[in-house]
């Protein structure tokens, strides 16, 4: 078996002759972060609930842990963890009783069943709410609870659909944590989300959907090189004598611009910030700030700027 | 293409699920208090008035669920409550896990959607029989103190076919709403449609029906107007359970249409047949064998409409 838990080829979803999802092509390796991130309405959803075989693929092959999801989808469920975009629950039972029922729908014994309950809702720290109803639940318990019921399935892979959708600044950094965790035990996860900034932190490598089709894949800094090609742009904001012309003597920096009275803005071939920071300090000069690397949503916005920019020039 | 795996995989453990919820919702409690206490107060009505014609009646037991002691006669009355409950029960079964958004969840695990659906229609029959059951040897128990006769073993035999029937009755209505929680996401729209369907049949389509025989029976006379007439009230799983009852629960008739004649003022007469002679309870499911047939299969079809519409659905809401 390949070291590949996920294996999509040319996977294509037609609802009434419309493509949703235009032949996409990704994989997944054991214990990986794999973010599929783009706007609402670009196909994520779709993607996962073909994976799943919870939606008929209408062309291509997927694997998931070796299995075909369309001929084999119970071994492909009992050996995956979903949680839904917006995750619901049996509002009038328990948490603990919520996850009863789907332990038993897996088939774990009474004991094991009660043992993994435990556990898991104590590693998402809902231990102490386990006998109370679901429906005083806040949106961060919820899809906590969502969690362990994928940690209770001993999952191979995490399916999270938009995890962090709705979620308030300080359950998103938990719930994140809590995903970070999942890697740790060799869990692959694939989460979808169109909240691009609050992801990139934690994915090792992401695809990014437009109109039903991946149009960017791979890490953060490939991606990165892959559209700004040479540029970075790194604003500094700092206060000195001559601060302007010691900035643009660093090695790599190819154009400096005073944006205002203490804001440089430097385009640099390649990650200059600590030799910036450095020449800052050496001029004597005070350093107040610099820009952090271009985030996943500006190489997002920025590739489709490129594109319209060909696009016109094609036109011309 | 084949599909790894059973279909059923999982259908107890939705069914004991499902049968939970039932067995512990406020809308059953209510829903089977209304029939108990409907339900005793017309046989203990139906009770007072056997108690004078005691002496002259073979099949006295089989009065308690026939005779009016007030309004109607406790079958009339669960013909018309039965669909009400099993609608109350039903009409929410499959939107309410695309309300709540457990759909997904539910279906992510290793089950089929065969085992979800047929799950929640076997615990929601099991909760309506459990229920009719109870009302059944409440009355039986009634019976047996109030009028101070034990029943005979062919009265014991009528009348728990009775109850088989009345499950049967209430598992078409059940299959019904369902099909209605599937076609329709809102769990109100479906109430309305299922008990829309429930009203038109018990209450406008027997009012329909003489205007409708007379326009289609060609060249008719009475007798083939009412053939006609009573061919289209069986559309009614109301009708064809009335049909059963009347001959089940009573051995002296042995016609669906005796009734129906009787009605007008004429008697059916067959050769060498002795007029209101009890038959055997043999052939008293031969006359209602059809009706019988005819309830159990439109519960299936009922169930596979709303199977095909459930597998197609999508999972997103």
């Amino acid at each position: 078996m390949s070291d590949n838990l996920i294996e999509a080829r040319n996977l294509t979803k037609r609802y009434d002759g419309t493509a949703v999802v235009k032949g996409i092509s990704f994989s997944v390796a054991r214990g990986e972060i794999f973010g599929l991130l783009g706007p609402n309405g670009a196909g994520k959803t779709t993607t996962i609930l073909m994976l799943l075989g919870l939606s008929d693929i209408s062309a291509g092959t997927a694997r998931v842990v070796g299995f075909d999801p369309v001929r084999e989808p119970l071994a492909v469920k009992r050996r995956v963890g979903y949680l839904p975009d917006q995750v619901g629950f049996y509002d009038g039972l328990t948490a603990a009783d919520n996850m009863r029922y789907m332990a038993r729908l897996i088939g774990l014994g009474p004991q094991e069943r009660e043992r993994r309950i435990k556990s898991s809702l104590e590693h998402v720290g809902l231990a102490d709410v386990a006998d109370k109803r679901v429906s005083t639940f806040s949106r961060g318990m919820r899809q906590r609870l969502g969690l362990a019921e994928i940690l209770m399935k001993d999952a191979q892979i995490a399916i999270l659909d938009e995890p962090t959708s709705g979620l308030d600044p300080l359950a998103t950094v938990e719930l994140l944590e809590a995903i970070r965790n999942l890697k740790q035990h060799n869990v692959s996860v694939l989460l979808s989300s169109h909240l691009l900034e609050r992801v990139q932190s934690v994915c090792d490598r992401v695809a990014l959907f437009s109109g039903g089709d991946i149009v960017l894949m791979g890490t953060v800094p490939d991606l990165r090189r892959q559209v700004l090609g040479g540029e970075f742009p790194v604003e500094v904001e700092a206060e000195g004598e001559g601060l302007r012309d010691r900035l643009a003597m660093v090695p790599g920096v190819r154009a400096v611009e005073a944006t205002g009275p203490k804001h440089f803005r430097l385009l640099a071939d390649r990650d200059v910030r600590p030799e910036a920071a450095a020449a800052v300090v050496a001029a004597g000069g005070r350093l107040y700030q610099i820009s952090d690397l271009p985030s996943l949503e500006m190489i997002y916005t920025r590739y489709f700027q490129n594109l319209s920019n060909e696009g016109a020039r094609h036109a011309a | 293409m084949q599909r790894e795996g059973s279909p059923w995989q999982g259908l107890g453990v939705v069914v004991l699920k499902e049968l939970s919820d039932h067995l512990s919702s406020w809308r059953m409690r209510i829903l089977e208090w209304l029939v108990v206490v409907v339900a005793a107060v017309t046989v203990y009505a139906a009770i007072q008035q056997i108690k004078e014609v005691t002496a002259e009646d073979p099949f006295l037991f089989l009065r308690l669920f026939t005779r009016a002691g007030g309004p109607l006669p406790l079958v009339a009355l669960l013909s018309f409550l039965v669909p009400l409950v099993s609608i109350g029960l039903g009409f929410d079964l499959v939107n309410s896990e695309h309300n709540q958004r457990t759909l997904s969840r539910v279906l992510a695990q290793p089950i089929y959607r065969d085992a979800l659906l047929l799950g929640k229609f076997l615990a929601g029959l099991a909760t309506l029989a459990i229920g009719l059951v109870a009302l059944w040897l409440l009355i039986i128990g009634l019976g047996l103190i109030m009028l101070g006769i034990p029943p005979g073993s062919e009265e014991v035999a009528r009348a728990f076919i009775f109850l088989l029937v009345t499950i049967v009755y209430a598992g078409v209505w059940l299959a019904l709403a369902m099909l209605f929680s599937i076609l329709f996401r809102s769990a109100a729209t479906a109430a309305l449609a299922a008990l829309g369907l429930w009203l038109f049949l018990t209450i406008l389509w027997p009012l329909l029906l003489q205007p409708i025989a007379n326009v289609i029976t060609p060249n008719g006379d009475i007798l083939a107007v009412l053939n006609t007439q009573q061919i289209l009230a069986r559309v009614s799983p109301s009708a064809l359970f009335n049909e059963i009852v009347a001959v089940v629960l009573d051995p002296s008739v042995r016609s669906t249409q005796q009734s129906m004649f009787a009605a007008m003022g004429l008697i059916l007469i067959e050769r060498g047949a002795i007029p209101d002679a009890p038959i055997p309870l043999f052939q008293s499911l031969l006359v209602v064998w059809a009706q019988v047939v005819g309830l159990v299969a439109s519960t299936i079809l009922l169930f596979v409409i709303g199977y095909i519409a459930f597998q197609r659905q999508e999972v997103r809401a």
